[in-house]
């Protein structure tokens, strides 16, 4: 008790551990995050007019319209329209999506719904490293395995269905359309069946065992709850799908045949957006030719934003809906 | 099932002793309960013998024997994670589809081991029907489709005639006809809550089983709701087993005629404290802890 003639301390507002910290912290990791964000949106931006601007000479000569519209493409001549590669694009892009759409929604409800618990990690790993074989490995064997594969089958079609439908004729020399939506196909498979099963194994259990404890299969289960559930979800990963099968060069470049007119059949060669680029950019000399090439890319890149939009459109109404739907 | 070499099921088959040796069981049960019918009238439906649950490396039921009468309610009294929901997805085998689960032991459906490795868990559920806790109609389906969709399942029935047959007197049954006769093209989720339990009770009821098992069934419900379905539960009884697994002791006190209680052990795996006639579970029970939780001591 020696202390007790001390006199106490007055009293003093203690905030403890509630003072407020440093806030520098925050804020700087808030100006980082805050100068990314909007560095990749400005990147976007400068892009698409770069490359209006650059292309600007080929819209004042044809026209915007006039550009995407022409189905003529001669640099020689110092014609250039776009439409043989859109509708190449497109008609690619559908080809893949008609082939990997029904084998992605298969594996994903195999994954989800079917295999034994200790076998779907390691076949879902397996399906995601097909996405990480680099393109041009896809275009080799593509062009060495699968376009001399194929020859039997389009020959076949060709012979058959072909006489009556031209879209399926001949001549079938082998490089085409076709292969390049097959090769596509398997390219996209990965992310279409990925997002896929994200989308089945989100279906909320309790729904899923509704079905077992009637006396459902696991098949009752995929038709009666994980597909009708799911549908929006599956048309945001086919979109998705859709979004990189438009976009992909390499592989398309070596087994589509380099055509630069519209192909009559799926088996004729033909060219794509990013694939003419690809392969003409390099011996582009003539008048125009490389601002004609640019303008190709502007248009691909204003298609793939917009589809993209629209898968993440979708994927949101799909996220708001489920919400509200159940 | 998913029992590892470890923990292997017996699959044993009930000798007509042991069913001997059951009845005389029930028969004891039944002395006791004086609102019972005469003790020639009792009916095993299901016998469950040593049964355990596992969901992983945790045990969440031990042990458990006990026996069900066919054409009573029996109510699952007990606290929280005593197993009350594990041991009723046990009677129909829908604890195994939950990944990592298992159990051992045994549970015979009058006299048949449904665990038996030639039995079909599809063809399990069909005999022994389950509610759930939450109304979960299918929301992509109109209320007759809802009703319908077990049959489908099963191929129950054949021909449009026989299955509008079907879907109406089950939502009979259920005591929703009435009030959803005209719009049975509508979608199931667009009822309310009261009304889309009792249609998951009429989907139920289409799987045409011998044995209802319900989860909780009132839990999502207001008190209006859950008098109707209890009243449901009362006109049932008739047809169908119903094990009824609740929170609430007045319900159990008010719908059935046999209560089982459990409690957590301290290994925290729910077991069997005792099984009764309700009253006499409620009014006279054998078990201190019984008594303890019933006079809402403690859970």
């Amino acid at each position: 008790m020696t202390q007790s003639a001390e006199v106490p301390e007055p009293p003093r507002l203690d905030l403890g551990g509630l003072r407020r910290r440093g806030w520098t912290g925050d804020l700087t990791f808030r100006a980082i995050l805050s100068t990314l964000t909007l560095g990749i949106t400005v990147v976007l931006g400068v892009m698409m007019v770069e490359s209006f601007i650059s292309a600007s000479p080929v819209y004042q000569k044809f026209g915007i319209i006039g550009f995407i519209t022409g189905s003529t493409w001669a640099p020689s001549f110092t014609v250039y329209g776009a439409w043989a590669f859109i509708y190449g694009t497109f008609l690619t892009s559908l080809i893949a999506l008609v082939i990997a759409v029904p084998v992605s929604v298969l594996i994903a409800l195999l994954l989800t719904e079917l295999a034994p618990a200790r076998l779907r990690a390691p076949l879902g790993i397996a399906v995601d490293l097909l996405a990480a074989v680099p393109s041009v490995v896809y275009g080799l064997w593509g062009l060495l395995v699968l376009v001399p594969a194929m020859r039997p089958l389009e020959q076949a079609i060709a012979g058959t269905l072909g006489r009556v439908v031209p879209f399926f004729g001949p001549p079938t020399p082998g490089s085409s359309y076709f292969a390049a939506g097959v090769i596509l196909a398997v390219m996209i498979v990965p992310i279409v069946s990925a997002v896929t099963r994200e989308v089945f194994a989100s279906t909320p259990r309790l729904q899923r065992e509704a079905v077992l404890a009637l006396g459902g299969t696991r098949w009752d289960v995929a038709r009666t709850v994980t597909l009708p559930i799911g549908r929006a979800g599956l048309l945001a990963a086919v979109v998705l799908g859709l979004g990189r099968a438009m976009g992909e060069t390499i592989a398309v470049t070596m087994v589509i045949g380099n055509s630069d007119n519209i192909g009559k059949s799926i088996f004729s060669p033909g060219f794509t957006l990013a694939s003419v680029i690809a392969n003409e950019f390099n011996e582009a000399t003539e008048t125009l030719h490389p601002e004609a090439l640019i303008a190709l890319g502007t248009v691909l890149l204003v298609m793939s934003v917009l589809v993209n939009g629209a898968a993440i459109a979708i994927r949101n109404r799909f996220t708001g809906g489920s919400r509200s739907g159940f | 099932m998913t029992a590892p070499s470890d923990q292997p099921r017996a699959t044993m088959s009930l000798s007509p002793a042991t069913l001997q040796g059951l009845e005389a069981r029930a028969a004891a049960v039944d002395e006791s309960d004086v609102t019972a019918t005469q003790a020639d009238d009792v009916d095993l439906a299901i016998t469950v013998r040593d049964l355990s649950a596992w969901y992983g490396a945790r045990r969440v039921i031990r042990d458990v024997s006990m026996d069900i009468r066919a054409n009573a309610i029996t109510a699952i009294i007990g606290p929280s994670g005593s197993g009350k929901s594990t041991l009723l997805r046990c009677l129909d085998r829908m604890h195994e589809v939950v990944p990592g689960a298992r159990s051992s032991g045994t549970v015979s459906y009058q006299g048949v081991d449904i665990y038996d490795p030639r039995i079909e868990p599809a063809a399990v559920r069909r005999t022994i029907g389950m509610v759930f806790q939450q109304p979960n109609p299918f929301p992509t389906m109109s209320i007759y489709d809802n009703v319908a969709a077990p049959a489908r399942f099963n191929g129950l029935v054949k021909g449009k005639a026989a299955q509008d047959e079907l879907v109406e007197r089950c939502l009979r049954q259920a005591a929703l006809w009435d009030e959803v006769k005209d719009k049975l093209g509508h979608g199931g989720t667009s009822l309310s809550g009261g009304q889309q339990q009792r249609l998951c009770i009429a989907r139920t009821l289409a799987l045409q089983p011998k044995v209802l098992l319900m989860d909780e069934p009132c839990s999502a419900l207001d008190p209006i709701a859950t008098l109707q379905v209890e009243e449901l539960m009362s006109t049932l009884k008739a047809d169908y087993t119903i094990i009824i697994v609740t929170h609430n002791m007045q319900q159990a006190s008010r719908v059935s005629d046999v209560t089982a209680f459990f409690n957590m052990g301290e290994d925290r795996a729910g077991y069997l404290v005792e099984s009764d006639a309700t009253r006499t579970l409620f009014t006279n029970p054998k078990n201190q802890l019984t008594e303890d939780y019933v006079s809402g001591r403690f859970g």
